[in-house]
């Protein structure tokens, strides 16, 4: 009578042996059955140990944001004050944010909308990730706060997919709501091309490629992700010139304190 | 004891009530250090160095860290974002974690090459494992606060490896997760004992050091201090020593700290954590890939389970697995070049912790885990009887060669 419960628990436990080793191997096996896609390595002016962000660039970047990616993407990461480091004034902020209403409760206790100040965070086009998905053919479009930072080789990653439409070949089906991206994983994406030809008119005169705007997006992105870069790579330089000076003195003092025992 | 004389009179007065000055004289000041001691024994130092970082910076970041499913995540980007020099202390603590572990695993092998675990400093290398053993978990548990993806499916996968434990494993995933999840009971969990247990860490480096200092250091040719001879005062010696390469410790840290902050991260763990989306691929952080190779290795999970805790496991054991009583690899020909393999295989292992368990490499870790517990469980053991050791000097300071074989070796020890 025994037996049964026994060798039931025993079969459920090699089950979920089985579904655990799944979960284990199936990820990597699907890793590594997906060709490797290679995108291309730009210069960027914010790699390297002394790379800063290219203002121009990421004030054109912005415009690219708001102009074409907000209107499915939030960074909600992001307040409205922090433009002020990559050039704003505090009136430009002002009236970037008041262009954005966000809900609040008015004396009454009733929820009332008003136009969003610096200290708000980036109004999210969508209330909810349940309303995005609803709004976009079910796919849900990540907040862009940390895209950079969130993939691998981020920067050239999103230049690469930004740039990455094209005519999908012959044997490939596209299903309804998928566009054919040859950068993205698996090489269908949710995202129809968002980058067209002068798809925004840049205030000095840049000519507005694909290719230039998903480089000012990015850009712009890489220092929404990494607010702090300019600041710790210039710290960092000042910290190892300290440190390397302590360790060259540490290292004479060391020699003539151990010089009387090496000698001996 | 040498007996401190102190000339500020108000030291005098605390000194001969609470003796603290003595003992700090005693063990930081004369205390005998081998005068032969190479750069690899500045990676103990170093490591307290690195544990006190982690929990002064840790400390802070506690102050503004929530621990909540919902704000977690936020909670490390307000720390990035809006903190003053949050970000700072975020990527000390963040690398300071792999650069604790690259120095204690540099301090565990300089400990297997030149065979300072043995008699009779046994104690003192079980408490080192068992930091070890601990600082893995305080990893662990703390890679699961910041609430990104890998966060989550790495606590899901590592937890749910207890589930293996027949009949009882089940009740025991629950009973670690506090709810049927990895969830909001979890995380707090996690945060708690991420708290305390550095302090724990920090009773069990004070017992680690009371043990050293009862014997004093190994040496890297592994014979006995025969007398003052041998040894110099810690101060200023190897103070200054130390303090060097604290500083080249220091310079390699910043670099990856200020320039490279997130190269030895996960770039998934910047996304929030979504029990609905499993990332592609799971990793662990880098260093536990070797175990996690081992764990993969074996084509059944509890024998997986067991042979993972078992690599562990076995490093406890070591002291009375080496039969040998030379101490020093430089005297041990075949050995050391067992050393040299068992490193090259250390190595091979995380490599293969970080490919997928697919052809060549399910076969590769299957052989670089066989070697592993062959190299301590029959190597250790058996070599003594084959190897031919080379003749061991008098004493440091007059490395005047006697003869020596592992016929006299065994002689050397049944006479101690």
């Amino acid at each position: 009578m025994n037996a049964k419960p026994y060798w039931f628990k025993i079969k459920r436990f090699i089950i979920q042996s089985c579904t655990i080793l799944y979960l284990f191997f199936s990820s990597h096996i699907c890793f590594a059955a997906g060709e490797k896609i290679t995108f291309p390595k730009l210069d960027w002016s914010f790699s390297g140990i002394t790379g800063t962000f290219d203002r121009a660039s990421q004030q054109r970047g912005l415009q690219v944001y708001k102009e074409v990616c907000a209107g499915c993407h939030g960074m909600r990461l992001l307040a409205y004050r922090n433009l002020k480091a990559i050039g704003y004034n505090d009136d430009e902020i002002k009236a970037f944010a008041s262009e954005n209403s966000v809900n609040t409760l008015n004396d009454d206790g009733e929820v009332v909308e008003r136009e969003a100040r610096p200290s708000d965070k980036f109004v999210s086009p969508y209330p909810n990730e349940q309303a995005a998905r609803v709004a976009n053919g079910g796919a849900y479009p990540p907040d862009l706060s940390l895209i950079v930072k969130a993939r691998s080789d981020g920067a050239n990653y999103l230049h690469a997919l930004l740039t990455g439409y094209v005519d999908a070949p012959a044997e490939q089906k596209i299903p309804d709501g998928m566009y054919y991206n040859k950068y993205y994983p698996g090489k269908l994406i949710g995202m129809p091309q968002p980058l067209y030809e002068d798809g925004v008119e840049y205030s000095d005169g840049t000519k507005a490629t694909p290719n230039q705007m998903a480089k000012d997006v990015t850009a712009f992105l890489a220092w929404a992700a990494e607010p702090e870069m300019e600041d710790r790579k210039r710290l960092g330089i000042s910290v190892i010139l300290f440190l390397l000076v302590l360790t060259l003195l540490s290292y004479l003092a060391m020699k003539q304190i151990w010089a009387p025992i090496k000698n001996r | 004891m040498s007996k401190a004389k102190f000339k500020n009179p108000v030291v005098k007065w605390i000194d001969h009530r609470l003796p603290i000055f003595s003992f700090m004289d005693h063990e930081l000041n004369h205390y005998p250090t081998p005068k032969n001691l190479n750069y690899f024994w500045n990676f103990g130092s170093l490591a307290g160095i690195a544990l006190v970082t982690m929990i002064i910076t840790g400390i802070v970041l506690s102050m503004n860290y929530t621990a909540h499913v919902d704000y977690a995540f936020d909670s490390v980007e307000r720390i990035m974002r809006d903190v003053n020099h949050g970000w700072l202390i975020r990527y000390i603590h963040m690398n300071g974690a792999s650069f604790f572990f690259i120095v204690v695993y540099i301090h565990i092998f300089r400990g297997l090459y030149y065979g300072s675990y043995k008699a009779p400093r046994e104690l003192l290398w079980i408490l080192g494992v068992l930091i070890l053993l601990l600082m893995m978990a305080t990893a662990f548990m703390g890679y699961v606060l910041p609430w990104g993806q890998m966060s989550f499916w790495g606590a899901t996968v590592i937890t749910n490896l207890f589930s293996a434990i027949p009949l009882v494993g089940e009740s025991i995933v629950t009973w670690l997760w506090g709810g049927f999840s990895v969830d909001n009971s979890t995380l707090n969990r996690f945060f708690s004992l991420h708290f305390v247990l550095p302090f724990v860490i920090v009773g069990v480096v004070i017992l680690h050091l009371v043990a050293l200092h009862r014997f004093g250091s190994n040496n890297p040719i592994g014979i006995d201090v025969k007398g003052t001879q041998d040894t110099l005062p810690f101060n200023p010696y190897y103070t200054i020593k130390d303090l060097f390469g604290l500083g080249v410790f220091l310079t390699i840290f910043a670099a990856a700290v200020f320039f490279f902050p997130n190269f030895m991260g996960h770039p998934d763990n910047y996304i929030e954590a979504n029990p609905m989306v499993t990332p592609a691929h799971i990793v662990p952080e880098w260093y536990f890939l070797p175990f996690y190779a081992i764990l993969r290795a074996i084509p059944d999970k509890l024998g997986g389970v067991l042979f993972m805790f078992g690599s562990i496991a076995v490093l406890f054991v070591i002291p009375w697995l080496d039969r040998s009583s030379v101490r020093s690899s430089q005297f041990r020909p075949i050995f050391k070049i067992f050393f040299w393999i068992l490193l090259a295989d250390c190595v091979l292992l995380g490599y293969l912790g970080a490919m997928p368990a697919e052809g060549i490499y399910v076969i590769l870790s299957r052989i670089a885990t066989a070697y592993y517990f062959f190299h301590f469980l029959i190597l250790f053991p058996l070599l003594p009887y084959i190897e031919k050791t080379k003749p061991l000097p008098i004493s440091i300071s007059e490395p005047v060669l006697s003869g020596s074989s592992p016929a006299s070796a065994f002689a050397f020890r049944e006479k101690k």
